[in-house]
């Protein structure tokens, strides 16, 4: 768009921030895209943001994978948990983002611990109602068969209910993964780490274009990807399911 | 403890910091915050409610409104923002752009399940009884649609006041996360203070849009809920 003609503005001098010693013109005027920074800076500022993404968003998620099994298998089997587990979470969720990390920073501080626990927040919500719904939709004649047949409620549990609620906690978890990844890139408010941190550099001056669209756009297909992954290891896991549906 | 004090001491000066005059009040800054917010939420309803309830009634293109949903959900608001802004200059126009391509795909999502959900019989019945099909979209499908639409309208609603705070992260000014922004000025009791703001916000936001969501759901369907859950499982996640 506009970037293509570069204003005699954006010339008059280097804007940018991650800018490495051979910065090209492409880079000096700040064109719409330029492909050789992100080569020169995909090992020293694209790719540690990246990995620190991923890993925030698998400590977030499987932190709260666990939270929400052990809550969901209470609320299957107490009804009474239900409805303060949904009303704790679905609070937790309202509250933005923003706000919810500095609200922790001042009780925990602004490090990884205060990253993690708002991020893991939001997925309490998404996955504690998929894997409970998953879980009630167990049709109760198999459960039936599941007791004929000798199975204790453990094992029904472990080898019936959970492998048939699995389409439903993967739905859950594919919703999770997304949305934490959308949500990380606000950690670097609090914590200097993910792919926030080159996302504000390059709106730091300028704004950087390649910068933005290149970490914006990594952003995305990583989000992209997890989800795909997902659903791949959901086909592997319930090869009853593409069975039956031909 | 002492950081929360501060914090409620700034709600109750109405955001004033002591040696820094020149600052818009926190409650300004609130109004404005549901000002911009309540714009993006109103334009995104009157694209996404017609299309998504239209979709639904002919029950066609499950698919565009389904992933349309998930594509939203993956986009960063921070990134869509910096992206506007780079191109477009960061002003009222692109903050409301950025809102409404994050809140239309909830809504759209929701509206069209809500709609193509609605029990076929009741449509035939409605169909028999001589009501054309705007009357069968406007008193039969949409009312029975109401709690799920209404689903889709919270999440964007909760997305927009959370992605107009994250504007202030972008350079744009003009709602409580000018605060959150700006710890040099305000010291870190006032981002506190702006950030209970807006989770109160927030809160609120989602409180109004329950009542109203009762107040229109049709007496038939008003459920308790724990009933509603055993009778009516949401899409998985889609809610």
């Amino acid at each position: 768009m506009t970037g293509l003609a570069p204003s005699v503005a954006a010339a008059t001098g280097p804007v940018i921030p991650d800018y490495s010693a051979h910065s090209s013109r492409c880079v000096v005027e700040n064109h719409f895209f330029c492909p050789e920074w992100v080569s020169h800076n995909w090992g020293a500022v694209l790719w540690p943001a990246l990995r620190q993404h991923i890993v925030l968003t698998l400590i977030a998620v499987g932190i709260g994978f666990a939270i929400s099994v052990a809550l969901a298998l209470a609320a299957h089997r107490y009804r009474v948990v239900e409805r303060p587990t949904l009303l704790v979470t679905t609070f937790l969720y309202t509250i933005p983002s923003l706000a919810l990390f500095e609200l922790l920073v001042a009780p925990v501080g602004a490090n990884i611990y205060a990253a993690e626990i708002a991020l893991v927040s939001y997925t309490l919500l998404i996955l504690f109602r998929n894997i409970l719904t998953g879980l009630r939709e167990v049709p109760r004649e198999v459960l039936d068969a599941a007791e004929g047949m000798g199975m204790t409620r453990r094992q029904a549990l472990l080898r019936v209910e959970l492998p048939l609620a699995l389409p439903a906690i993967v739905a859950g978890l594919r919703i999770a993964v997304v949305t934490i990844i959308a949500l990380a890139t606000i950690v670097y408010t609090i914590y200097d780490k993910g792919l926030g941190v080159p996302i504000h550099t390059a709106l730091g001056e300028g704004p950087f274009k390649t910068e933005l669209i290149a970490a914006g756009g990594l952003t995305v297909l990583l989000a992209l990807a997890a989800d795909g992954a997902l659903v791949l290891a959901q086909r592997a896991l319930t090869p009853w399911a593409r069975a039956r549906a031909s | 403890m002492h950081d929360f004090v501060e914090a409620f001491r700034f709600i109750a000066h109405d955001g004033a910091v002591a040696g820094q005059p020149g600052l818009p009040s926190l409650s300004h800054l609130a109004l404005e915050t549901l000002r911009v917010s309540a714009i993006g939420i109103a334009i995104s309803l009157a694209i996404a409610i017609p299309l998504g309830a239209w979709l639904g009634h002919i029950h066609r293109g499950s698919f565009l409104a389904i992933n349309l949903g998930n594509i939203g959900r993956a986009l960063p608001s921070l990134a869509v923002l910096a992206i506007g802004d780079a191109f477009l200059g960061l002003g009222l126009t692109v903050v409301e752009l950025a809102l409404v391509i994050l809140a239309v795909p909830p809504i759209v999502t929701n509206a069209y399940l809500g709609v193509d959900g609605v029990d076929r019989d009741l449509v035939d019945a409605a169909r028999g009884m001589g009501m054309s099909e705007r009357e069968i979209l406007t008193r039969v499908e949409l009312p029975l649609a109401v709690p799920l639409m209404f689903a889709g309208i919270r999440t964007a609603a909760v997305f927009v006041v959370s992605t107009t705070t994250i504007a202030s992260l972008a350079g744009f000014s003009g709602s409580l996360g000018d605060i959150i922004a700006n710890e040099t000025s305000y010291h870190f009791s006032g981002v506190l203070g702006a950030a209970i703001c807006v989770a109160a916000l927030a809160l609120a936001v989602e409180g109004a849009l329950t009542l109203l969501q009762r107040a229109l759901t049709p007496r038939g369907l008003r459920v308790t809920w724990g009933m509603r859950t055993r009778q009516r499982a949401p899409a998985p996640g889609l809610t």
